[in-house]
């Protein structure tokens, strides 16, 4: 069998290391687990601030706005439209610094500038579609021609009662008395089973992490037993 | 009575981690929703584009890598093309090493049979301009190549030269692709979630928002037995059985004894 190289096994041992110290922290808080999460946020940021370097202020900034600049200089060209060029550049490049001057009180003001610019055009963009995916479509949905095989049909009146006795829960306006009462009732019912269904793949969602966890620890066991037998 | 949830713990850990050295096969049912996702995939002739944007990281790649690897090694076999991104940002090189590796399986060349764009920060503003041009977010690919210099990428501008969007999302980021990429595009899109997130997800499955839903590692498993490739997630399903019984056992033991109490206390 090939020996495996030791830099990975240092490597894999650490990251073990990482990992049951976390576990520790099912017994009790102690200095391994916080030495773990400190490494995790110090890792993380370094990490971003890397990979936006790399993939984001490079390619979509630094070498179109470099690119733009040169061909502007350049004698010929069409100068209006390659000033053009360079602002369409230049503009978020300022907006983006004006949000460091959170760090200076006098002109902190200024960091609204970009968020506002920011906020609006979220805004614009997402209100009708949000509003078409999220609520109408949502909406078209209960709309259901009450056709088909009777289990078909079951299940469609169950989505259709179940929709509008959920609605009613979290209708306030009028005392839940009466026929009101009544579908009130139904529809926190009817919330419990989506909550228990919710918790339900929750507690899958966390033994598939703790499988990958065990997995990843029986994947160093090898190494590190192969490594000494190599 | 009273137990130290410890104890609990403990258990929980040693049900977990014997039914992993063995594989016992337990039987796995395919749903609806995953075997659509499988179908419509499996419809396509080869040299199909298809796009898979994954979105996991090291928290959560336990759940989804697995359906991961299933996807891309259905695709492969189909001689598909696909088109990779990462939209967030732990997960980058995680994916990018996954998507290498399976390709490798199935001796994929980079830019002829798939390509990975890497990551852009604002999913959602990338994801609308990827329905523009995808050179628009990414004048380049992860690897720094001009999109326009890889044979694969040749006539291929927007989420209209796709036959399918399979996102493998374990964030909110999914919100995006529906609202986006299938509101405003009108890309037929499937998506793959944790867990946690599957049942929130449902009622776009109803409204046809999405054509398939896939949902945590179960999913995986199911769709791992529809490609015919028993792997890392159908293995779990053992350990996820066994383990929910101790969880059903524990609930029971607990409200049994949360009730004793209150009646003894009652009688007192």
């Amino acid at each position: 069998m090939e020996s495996p190289d030791l830099g990975i096994v240092l490597w894999y041992t650490f990251a073990a290391f990482l990992t049951l110290s976390i576990f520790s922290f099912l017994y009790k808080d102690n200095p391994f687990y916080r030495l773990a999460e400190h490494i995790v946020v110090g890792i993380s940021a370094g990490y971003w601030i890397a990979i936006l370097y790399h993939t984001s202020l490079q390619d979509l900034w630094i070498e179109p706005l470099t690119k733009n600049v040169l061909v502007l200089f350049t004698p010929g060209g069409p100068f209006l439209l390659e000033c053009s060029r360079v602002l369409i550049n230049i503009i978020p490049g300022v907006m983006g610094l004006l949000m460091f001057s959170r760090f200076f009180p006098g002109i902190s003001w200024l960091s609204r500038w970009p968020i506002a610019f920011y906020l609006a055009i979220t805004a614009g963009v997402n209100l009708p579609l949000y509003l078409q995916s999220f609520t109408v479509r949502q909406m078209q949905a209960t709309m259901i021609p009450l056709e088909g095989s009777t289990w078909k049909i079951f299940c469609d009146v169950t989505i259709i009662v179940g929709t509008i006795c959920g609605l009613a829960y979290f209708y306030f306006s009028k005392k839940h008395k009466g026929v009101l009462g009544g579908m009130a009732k139904l529809g926190i019912w009817i919330l419990m089973i989506g909550f228990g269904s919710t918790f339900g793949y929750t507690v899958m969602s966390r033994i598939s992490l703790l499988i990958g966890r065990f997995r990843f620890l029986i994947d160093w066991f090898n190494l590190v037993v192969n490594y000494i037998k190599a | 009575m009273k137990i130290d949830r410890r104890w609990i713990y403990l258990a929980i850990g040693i049900v977990v981690f014997i039914p992993m050295l063995v594989y016992l096969g337990f039987p796995i049912r395919v749903t609806k929703e995953v075997r659509s996702v499988y179908e419509r995939i499996d419809s396509l002739p080869p040299g199909t584009v298809v796009m898979v944007p994954m979105e996991y990281d090291p928290a959560t790649m336990a759940e989804l890598q697995p359906l991961a690897y299933a996807v891309l090694r259905h695709c492969f076999s189909k001689d598909l093309k696909v088109i990779t991104t990462s939209l967030q940002i732990e997960g980058v090189t995680i994916i990018k090493e996954d998507l290498e590796m399976i390709a490798a399986e199935y001796g994929k060349k980079y830019g002829i049979d798939y390509v990975f764009l890497g990551y852009k920060p604002y999913p959602g503003i990338v994801i609308l301009n990827m329905g523009e041009n995808f050179r628009k977010p990414f004048p380049r690919d992860y690897y720094g190549n001009e999109l326009d210099s890889l044979p694969m990428m040749k006539g291929v501008y927007n989420y209209s030269s796709c036959a399918l969007i399979l996102n493998i999302n374990a964030t909110s980021g999914v919100d995006y692709w529906i609202n986006y990429a299938n509101g405003r595009y009108k890309a037929p899109l499937a998506i793959g979630v944790t867990g946690v997130m599957v049942s929130d997800y449902y009622t776009f499955l109803s409204s046809g928002q999405i054509f398939g839903l896939i949902g945590g590692l179960k999913g995986a498993a199911e769709y791992e037995k529809l490609i015919n490739h028993v792997d890392l997630a159908c293995r779990a399903m053992d350990v996820q059985s066994i383990a929910h019984s101790v969880i059903v056992l524990f609930i029971v033991i607990g409200n049994i004894a949360f009730f004793a109490t209150k009646k003894r206390k009652k009688s007192i």
